[in-house]
């Protein structure tokens, strides 16, 4: 008979959820009432909407409980491991019958995410025994030599999951050609796309396939040394990162002579971001490294040519190594058997915004937005209408419902004007206003972005100050199209992919959503009620009870009333600050 | 998302003399390095909270670095904070999820509640209210952080409370 083991979801939207309690909880029944079962720990199951998660897996098979605060744990653990009965109402995943949430998990092809959730991120025997270090093992007992290595991830079809979806062997091809005695392999880990996710869970939940990926690619290009520059927003990850690197200097993954290898030396450190989204960018990246303001340079020379410390250097991203001791040990056709004809593979997504289930999934690489969103992300949150959703972060664009039907991968996605990015997908419904969130975007690239191109600097203030005006209702003719002609400029002319894409989430919103610019600017109305100023406030007096509440909170003095009486606000006086709203009981303040 | 970083003299606070000493061991360590400015900065901000001027001055001097360079690093990264900061610094998070989510309600509440404005301390140096551009958990949406606990699915109200709660617990 297996023993009982339950399991805590640890990762940081767990912790954040109250997991670490949940925990603390459980550990003290263990200890206390010398209960048999084991307590481990793990990281991010991809169900944030449901943390704490907690999973029981004994003799009759695995459940997974979700919302399990410190009170239900209790009452969890009591019924199911005292009185083997698990509760059916708190299970939201079972292999054994319909649960909740069994589509969620079923739906799903776990290739970058294949451990998290399943190991313990900070043991690495935990990872070993579900085929980790296997990749390289295979590579050094078969003596597998680096082209071949380059030839099978050539022919995976595998591209960069950073957002630039360039093909990752053509990279190391290129910095394999390079002759130097010194090479660099660098990890990007400096996810700053505001509503990306993808990475800090890899790094939390599993971070040898990180460094496995990063192995087999410094032997595949012969790099000796290796960087991880992961935001210091991040401070989990980066100290479960160095758990697993010391656990792989002890193991000799890292280290000289590598698995045997006889000349392959090569070991990772880790570099601490401190804030810059342009950093994601290689090479402002690596002047990052080097310890400059991070600017992107000129390209050429490429990175792979002249990198860091003017070394051959090869950057990929977090989800991008973690594919890699998978495709090594399963091979590149079974890799490219999922996904479609130039978009092989998986692709993790952050969902989030409106929508219900809010988490972390990975799908193949052809599955369409809609699936995505509604059999996975269970559809609308208070069941609103689904307007559009944002892919890509600050670089992609808003694809609006009636093209939700395009597939996820590479092309598809860049016919609609937006981009893959990294897998940021945040929902948006009938409540968001586009002309704010392009707002939003352009405010972001704005403050990030790094001064060196004038179209970039200046351009997308010039942008913004146009977007600040229409959401203030002061908008005028022919503002669009002196929006739409700064955007192409600012793409035309700017040096990096930040400024390059700083136009995009105006323009794909100009393109599918003019009439909500219209609506701003003709006729001074948002009609998603978001743009305050653009607002009238006013009482619905069959609902006012009279309370004085509003009156009172009022800075502008701008309601009269009476107690017991309907209030009246003057419209004169109101400076639509939008306190009544937030303070009114009995939602009898309208917006129109 | 950032803050002002900009030196602004009429808003100086003097705390008294900064030890300068406390910056020595971290010198040593990466003195003459490849690459060292960007940790010598995060490590002498971790030790006062901030970048006091003295200390630009002092690594200067001892690390054979040059001043402007270390401003301009200092003035371009998001992280570092030229200015002392108070006890607790609240993160309100402003990305995509959170601002769809009305994360603007909390930054708000919390102006009101403390009198300060976004990237301002409270008068007791208690509070330092700030946004930033996402805290990564967005499915809590919208969520602020302070002192690394992370506060979810919040209103302003809820917001104000847990604020409030923090500072009648720590003078207790």
């Amino acid at each position: 008979m297996t023993k009982t083991t339950v399991t805590v979801g640890l990762g940081s939207c767990g912790i954040a959820a109250g997991a670490g309690k949940t925990y603390e909880k459980i550990k003290a029944m263990l200890d206390k009432e010398k209960m048999d079962f084991d307590l481990r720990k793990t990281s991010c199951i991809g169900m944030c909407y449901r943390e704490p998660l907690v999973e029981i897996k004994d003799e009759t098979g695995t459940y997974l409980y979700g919302d399990v605060s410190e009170d239900r744990a209790i009452e969890v653990i009591e019924k199911h491991i005292n009185q083997k009965d698990p509760i059916r109402d708190y299970i939201v995943y079972t292999d054994l019958f319909d649960a909740p949430e069994n589509n969620f998990i079923t739906s799903q092809v776990k290739i970058v995410l294949r451990n998290c959730g399943y190991i313990d991120p900070e043991s690495i025997s935990d990872y070993e025994s579900r085929e980790g270090y296997k990749a390289m093992s295979k590579i050094a007992s078969e003596k597998i030599a680096p082209e071949v290595v380059i030839q099978t991830v050539l022919d995976s079809g595998i591209r960069g999951r950073g957002g630039g979806g360039f093909p990752t062997g053509m990279k190391w091809k290129f910095a394999n050609a390079s002759k130097s005695a010194e090479k660099y392999i660098i990890c990007n880990a400096d996810e700053g796309d505001p509503g990306a996710f993808m990475d800090r869970s890899v790094l939390e939940g599993d971070p040898h396939s990180v460094l496995e990926g990063m192995i087999i690619a410094a032997y595949a290009i012969q790099a000796n040394q290796g960087v991880i520059y992961c935001r210091a927003e991040y401070p989990l990850a980066i100290k479960r990162l160095n758990i697993a690197l010391q656990q792989a200097r002890e193991k000799s993954f890292l280290g000289k002579n590598i698995c045997g290898i006889e000349g392959f030396n090569f070991d990772i450190y880790i570099k601490e971001g401190a804030g810059a989204f342009v950093c994601g960018e290689e090479t402002a990246l690596i002047a990052s490294v080097e310890g400059e303001r991070g600017m992107p340079r000129k390209r050429p020379p490429f990175p792979a040519v002249s990198g860091l410390y003017k070394k051959p250097t090869n950057i990929n991203n977090v989800e991008t190594f973690a594919n890699i001791p998978w495709i090594i040990i399963n091979g590149a056709a079974a890799y490219a058997a999922y996904g479609t004809e130039k978009s092989k593979g998986t692709k993790v997504f952050a969902l989030a915004g409106k929508v219900r289930h809010s988490g972390l999934v990975e799908v193949p690489m052809g599955m369409t937005i809609r699936e995505v969103i509604f059999r996975l992300g269970g559809g609308i949150k208070l069941d609103k209408k689904f307007k559009a959703v944002q892919l890509g972060g600050p670089s992609g664009g808003c694809i609006p419902e009636y093209l939700a039907d395009t597939i996820v991968d590479y092309d598809s996605v860049n016919a609609t004007g937006a981009i893959m990015g990294s897998g940021g997908m945040v929902v948006m419904d009938e409540t968001t206003c586009m002309v704010d969130v392009a707002k939003f975007f352009l405010d972001f690239t704005r403050k990030e972005s790094c001064g060196k191109c004038t179209f970039c600097r200046m351009g997308t203030m010039r942008m913004l100050e146009i977007l600040e005006r229409i959401t203030n209702g002061l908008g005028v003719e022919g503002d669009i199209e002196k929006l739409e002609e700064l955007a192409y400029q600012i793409k035309d002319n700017s040096l990096c992919g930040l400024g390059q894409t700083a136009p995009n989430p105006v323009l794909t919103t100009i393109k599918y959503f003019r009439d909500e610019y219209e609506a701003h600017i003709f006729h001074k109305k948002c009609p998603a009620k978001v743009c305050r100023p653009l607002l009238t406030y006013t009482v619905d007096p069959e609902k006012c009870t009279g309370c004085l509440v509003c009156l009172k909170n009022c800075p502008a003095k701008a309601i009269t009333g009476e107690r017991k009486k309907p209030h009246f606000i003057d419209q004169a006086l109101c400076t639509k600050c939008g306190v009544c709203y937030t303070k009114c009981k009995f939602a009898s303040i309208v917006l129109s | 998302m950032r803050i002002s970083r900009i030196y602004q003299k009429d808003e100086v606070v003097d705390l008294g003399p900064v030890d300068l000493s406390l910056i020595e061991p971290l010198i040593t360590k990466y003195k003459g390095k490849k690459g060292n400015m960007i940790p010598l900065l995060q490590g002498t901000q971790d030790i006062y909270g901030y970048l006091p001027r003295t200390a630009f001055e002092k690594i200067a001097a001892d690390a054979g670095l040059n001043l402007s360079d270390m401003f301009g690093v200092a003035t371009f990264y998001a992280q570092f904070r030229l200015k002392p900061v108070g006890k607790h610094i609240i993160k309100v998070c402003h990305g995509t999820a959170c601002h769809v989510q009305n994360a603007k309600e909390i930054t708000e509440a919390l102006e009101e509640a403390l009198k300060v404005k976004d990237g301002e301390t409270t008068e007791d140096r208690f509070y330092t209210l700030e946004s930033v551009a996402c805290l990564g958990c967005c499915s809590l949406a919208p969520v602020m952080m302070i002192a690394d606990t992370a506060y979810g699915k919040l209103t302003g109200n809820e917001a104000t409370k847990i604020v409030k709660n923090i500072r009648i617990m720590e003078s207790n």
